[in-house]
């Protein structure tokens, strides 16, 4: 490098000369047009943008020229750099954009491979069915009652007009606690749940008991000493049994599908008077009692051909177990129903055999996933 | 109860043309419920005549049976005239008698075509016919023996049969038992075709003889169990005599089966009237017969052969030698009716339902008598019934009907007073006052109109269960018909929706579901056995379970105190279906024994008291909610990104932290020892704050325990009270505070004893930092010859930051330093 000279001429610096620097410029230019990827690009601007690459030496030079000369080969050297500066730049966004392809490419997987590491868990139906339920009748402004399962015998019988000589008590086989003159039982029936609520609150009440209950059956494809039955109890001035109907029509619509109504038939039930039967149409034949399949028109499976599904009990709330529950019945009227949560499910999901409600398999549980 | 069309409508004229599923779905909406209709003759088609046996060959066979090969004479049925050549199996007939015979070319029930064919070396053209090839009821094995008058040779055996007359089996609710008759099933036919014109003919509408002098004395000490007793006695009777054909066809259509013709006689006027009827052997008892409540220590061999202690609460009728029967429920040995009796003595008498009820109960006695009797018989026809009896002995048993007692009376009954529109507004339904009051007369009520908007009713003698205005609504409501019960929606207020307990539990339920858990529904019941598998201490809490009575199984009386062992089962039923793991989880209820005493009975005429409803609530064992969960096997499958992972017992620990932490719930761990689970490997979770109550456990399971419930070795499990977590569930979550300061991070590694828990460590860390800690986590955990044997080294990862201010190296390395030196202090930690 020359050293600083007041008088020096320029065109007598060969780094300067047009031709040198024009030659630095496009042999720079010439090598990033050629770089083949993102590292030949990175080694071609350390050649020729570098602190030892001509273009920068002939920068440097310039500090050693006369004033008067160092504007031109400033320009002519600042130009040039400019030129190779942008040059790489582009460059490097088009090595850029082609690496990215060529990496997108290589990085392919198979996307169906298994990603199932975790198993998949569940809630169980008579759960979720039971929410279900619950979810209904809260949107219709009821509420959600709960009480215990191992019962008092006064609160799962006589408060419920189910004397100790009612020829009734014998249709509910007990489970009794241990000595059975104890007044303990296994509840029967939610219907204590009903009674627990009348005690404990003034009406109106309008809830819902969804729960466990027991008796001595069989254990076979229909029947289970353990099963699950949801109640409902409204309590208020001027109540019937068309609120009932009501009531139980909207049920079976929202539970089985638009159109699905149910009907009446007498029956008995100590704690209501009238009492009734409720079946529900078939949601399967709609009440058609045969299905049309590609064999043709068959008897409907669902409802056996009966057109109709027998549901649940019903009435209206017996006076006397107003009486023993501290309702005043001159007043107050009101309806319980009841139905069974498994039946209800099994034959809604067309489960064959109530034994798989409680054998735990989770190739069962898992089908109906965590909401019905 | 089953009634045959036959017997119905011999009391009651249907419309021309009424078919049996017509009938039975008019009277199912009246309230006898359709359960079966039999319709014998559905499944039989073709010729089926009666046959007169001509001549019977026993022909011995290499087989060791003997056949009969038989002539028949079928009249013109066979088209010829000609004896029919039939094979025969059955020995219970004789040259002469009538029998049934089925011709080929018919078809009996089963698709069993009948054609002639080669057997035992002849040519069979047809088969003389069983009761059970014909699909009828009966308990003979035989072939059918028909009586002498049946009819002729060739004739229809159909009809002969009965095979035409459909039987319908109602399901008879309890306060129905009016219908657990023909009269009173009749009854509800004529009331269900009334607008056609249907009426009923009462077989109980007969006169009576009145009372004579030569009846046998009768003493009633207890008017209120047996307020009316009819005695009559029939003499000169025939023990030999047959009973009729058609009343044993009857009775077999009703599932009764023909014993001797006084047993016979009474149990069809049973069927027929409602009433049931006790025949004594007169010339057995001595002197006159009363009714009174037995006595201590009195005994009794009833019909059964079972003899009896009577209790001071049932009912006997009594003769001089004590008891003689069980009033109203089941007679004595002693005096039954013998194939030498000749003197009958009928007894039809009324009994106090509540008494039946509680004997029936006490001696474990299920009759057609008892039913009727526990639920209550019409008292108005007792002495129709008895003259129906009577008739009926002396027509088909001979002999004369002699001496008349009658002793007591019908109770009379209390009238029924009702608001006239109550029937309308508790139904619901479009009926007015005059056609309450018509529909009341037609099920027999008797009205008085007061015409001040109330009806003064008095129910019919049949109905002793319409004691309640309420029990008025369901008759007119029934007759009007239950399908035209208006159907309105009721408009409750506001309600307060799910409780948040409600809620909590759903999301529990999803949080576990969510962490790859499935739901099970277990029977809650164990045993020893069971407590033994998990390997509970003798003087486990656990093991005092409230006990049942009447268990379902005797290995498991008592009522879950612990979710596990149907969690356990469940896993290991799984896992024996070739599941390679499985993680169940289930909420329920345990209950612990209350220790309070008798459970009270109050009345039912008034509310409890606040007092008494406290007593009786307490008495009712504690029944928390528990949730459980048993991991067992593989809990990550095997695949391209690696092996299987089987379960450990941080899976256990973490599910809880997960659900706590999904609760907003801070839990504190700590190590216990509690089975079922490993000693070392238990873990206890503990609410935080002064309270500090255990709400469960979790871990890997003893593997003792895995070997007993078939679990392979480190399967994990959790047990925790709900109640007590979703109690600590805070109301609301306040919102954090959080600082945009920079994090300063400070790690820490320390060597402490292997005995002191990672949780203690970092409590200790946690005091010393100070507020300017803002999390703290355990990355890395180090055993081996650079701690040296009995240690271990925790390493800690600290995150430090200020609320104002960026903090500076030497406030950080203060705050790390304060740390280490309470944990230091507290654990005997050095830091490394």
């Amino acid at each position: 490098m020359s050293g600083p000279n007041t008088d020096y001429d320029p065109v007598e610096v060969d780094a300067l000369k047009p031709e040198e620097v024009e030659a630095a410029r496009d042999a720079a230019l010439a090598a990033i047009a050629q770089a083949a990827d993102l590292a030949d690009l990175k080694q071609v601007r350390t050649a020729h943008t570098g602190d030892r690459s001509p273009l920068a030496l002939a920068n440097r030079e310039i500090g050693a020229l006369p004033p008067q000369a160092r504007k031109e080969a400033g320009q002519r050297v600042g130009q040039a750099r400019g030129a190779v500066g942008k040059a790489l730049a582009e460059r490097q966004v088009v090595l850029e954009a082609e690496h990215e392809e060529r990496m997108l490419v290589e990085e392919t997987v198979d996307v169906t491979l298994p990603t199932d590491r975790l198993p998949r868990g569940a809630r169980h139906p008579l759960t979720t069915g039971a929410e279900h339920i619950a979810d209904i009748f809260v949107a219709m402004g009821w509420e959600v009652a709960e009480g215990p399962v191992i019962e008092a015998e006064w609160l799962n019988f006589d408060a419920l007009n189910l004397g100790p000589d009612h020829p009734a008590r014998t249709m509910q086989d007990t489970f009794w606690t241990d000595p059975e003159d104890h007044g303990l039982v296994l509840r029967t029936h939610t219907s204590p749940v009903q009674a627990r609520t009348m005690l404990t609150r003034t009406p109106p009440i309008y809830v819902v008991c969804p729960g466990r209950v027991f008796r001595t059956d069989e254990y076979d494809a229909t029947h289970s000493p353990v099963f699950h039955q949801v109640e409902g109890l409204a309590i208020d001035e001027g109540i019937s049994m068309a609120h009932l109907k009501g009531t139980l029509d909207h049920f079976a619509a929202a539970m089985f599908g638009e159109g699905i109504s149910t009907r009446f038939r007498p029956s008995f039930f100590p704690f209501t008077e009238p009492s009734a039967e409720v079946d529900l149409v078939c949601f399967v034949c709609r009440g058609a009692q045969v299905v049309t399949t590609a064999d043709g028109v068959e008897t409907c499976r669902t409802c056996r051909g009966e057109g109709w599904i027998e549901w649940g009990g019903c009435g209206v709330v017996n006076p006397r177990v107003l009486t023993a529950c501290g309702v005043d019945s001159e007043r107050y009227s009101g309806f319980a129903f009841g139905m069974g949560i498994d039946r209800t499910l099994m034959f809604r999901h067309g489960i064959e055999d109530m034994r798989e409600l409680f054998e735990g398999d989770v190739r069962f549980t898992t089908a109906f996933g965590t909401e019905l | 109860m089953k009634a045959p069309v036959s017997w119905i409508t011999e009391h009651v004229d249907l419309p021309a043309g009424t078919t049996t599923e017509q009938l039975a779905a008019r009277l199912t909406a009246l309230g006898l419920k359709l359960e079966a209709v039999e319709s014998p003759g559905d499944q039989i088609t073709g010729p089926l005549v009666v046959g007169k046996v001509l001549s019977r060959e026993p022909e011995p066979q290499k087989n060791g049976k003997t056949i009969n090969w038989c002539a028949v004479d079928v009249g013109a049925a066979n088209g010829t005239g000609e004896p029919q050549g039939i094979v025969c199996g059955a020995h219970n007939f004789d040259v002469g008698d009538l029998v049934v015979v089925v011709l080929p070319g018919a078809v009996l029930p089963g698709d069993f075509a009948i054609s002639a064919r080669k057997t035992y070396g002849h040519v069979s053209a047809g088969m003389i016919c069983s009761a059970a090839e014909l699909g009828l009821s009966g308990d003979h094995d035989g072939i059918i023996v028909l009586p002498p008058d049946a009819g002729a040779p060739g004739d229809d055996a159909f009809d002969v049969l009965g095979l035409h007359d459909d039987v319908i089996e109602f399901e008879i609710n309890p306060d129905r038992a009016y219908a657990l008759s023909v009269r009173g099933v009749a009854r509800e036919a004529a009331l269900a075709y009334a607008a056609e014109g249907a009426t009923f003919r009462d077989p109980a509408d007969r006169d009576v003889p009145a009372p004579t002098d030569d009846g046998h004395p009768v003493e009633l000490h207890d008017t209120d169990g047996c307020p009316l007793f009819v005695a009559r006695l029939v003499e000169g009777f025939d023990p030999a005599a047959p009973t009729p054909d058609w009343m044993v066809r009857r009775l077999t259509q009703v599932g009764q089966r023909s014993i001797s013709l006084a047993v016979d006689v009474t149990n069809y006027v049973m069927f027929e009237l409602g009433r049931p009827i006790h025949a004594y052997d007169a010339d057995t008892l001595t002197g006159p017969v009363g009714v009174r409540r037995a006595r201590a220590g009195e005994r009794l061999t009833t019909l059964d052969g079972t003899e009896r202690t009577l209790s001071e609460q049932d009912l006997v009728v009594v003769d001089e030698s004590g008891p003689v029967g069980l009033g109203g429920v089941m007679g004595g040995e002693a005096t039954e009716i013998s194939a030498a009796t000749t003197r009958v003595l009928v007894e039809s008498a009324h009994w106090d339902p509540t008494s039946m009820f509680r004997t029936g109960k006490r001696h474990r006695i299920s009759s057609e008598a008892g039913k009727r009797n526990e639920r209550g018989v019409d008292p108005a026809i007792t002495e129709a019934a008895a003259d129906r009896v009577v008739e009926l002995l002396t027509t088909y048993g001979g002999g004369s009907a002699g001496g008349v007692t009658v002793a007591g009376s019908v109770p009379d009954r209390a009238p029924i007073t009702a608001a006239a529109d109550l029937a309308a507004r508790i139904s619901g339904m479009d009926v007015d006052h005059a056609t309450t009051v018509a529909h009341l007369e037609a099920v027999g009520c008797t009205v008085d109109d007061r015409g001040d908007g109330t009806l003064v009713v008095t129910p019919p003698s049949w109905r002793p269960d319409v004691t309640d205005p309420h029990d008025l609504v369901e008759e007119v409501a029934r007759v009007v018909g239950y399908e035209t019960v208006p159907s309105v929606l009721p408009t409750p207020d506001a309600g307060r929706g799910l409780t948040r307990d409600q809620q909590l539990r759903r999301r529990v339920g999803r949080t576990l579901a969510g962490a790859g858990c499935v739901e099970v529904v277990s029977f809650p019941f164990v045993g020893d056995a069971t407590f033994d598998q998990l390997g509970l201490p003798a003087d486990d809490e656990r093991r005092r379970t409230v006990r049942l009575a009447n268990p379902i199984s005797s290995e498991e009386p008592g009522y879950a105190t612990t979710l596990l062992p149907g969690l356990v089962k469940a896993a290991a039923r799984n896992l024996g279906r070739g599941a390679p793991g499985v993680a169940l989880f289930e909420t329920g209820t345990v209950a612990f024994p209350a220790d309070a005493g008798p459970a009270p009975i109050y009345g039912v005429d008034r509310r409890p008291t606040p007092e008494e409803l406290t007593a009786l609530l307490t008495a009712v064992p504690r029944q928390p909610l528990h949730l459980g969960a048993v991991l067992a096997g593989e809990q990550e499958r095997p695949g391209w990104w690696g092996p299987a992972r089987a379960a450990a017992w941080s899976d256990a620990v973490a599910l809880v932290h997960r659900l706590a932490d999904e609760l907003g719930v801070p839990l504190e761990v700590r190590s216990d020892v509690r089975a079922p689970w490993h000693p070392g490997r238990c873990a206890a979770f503990v609410l935080a704050g002064p309270a500090g109550r255990v709400v469960g456990h979790a871990g890997e399971l003893h593997p003792r325990a895995c070997r007993a419930t078939g679990l392979p070795e480190r399967s994990a499990a959790l047990e925790l009270d709900l109640d007590a977590l979703l109690a600590a569930v805070p109301a609301t979550a306040p919102a954090p505070v959080f600082s945009s300061f920079p994090l300063a991070k400070e790690d820490v590694a320390l060597v402490v004893d292997a005995g002191t828990t990672t949780a203690e460590v970092e409590a200790a860390l946690r005091d010393g930092a100070g507020e300017l800690l803002e999390s703290i986590r355990l990355f890395d955990v180090y055993t081996g010859e650079q701690v040296g044997a009995g240690s271990r080294s925790l390493a800690f990862a600290l995150r430090f930051r200020a609320p104002d201010r960026t903090l500076t190296e030497q406030e950080t390395g203060a705050a790390r330093d304060a740390a280490v030196a309470v944990a230091a202090e507290r654990c005997g930690a050095v830091q490394r």
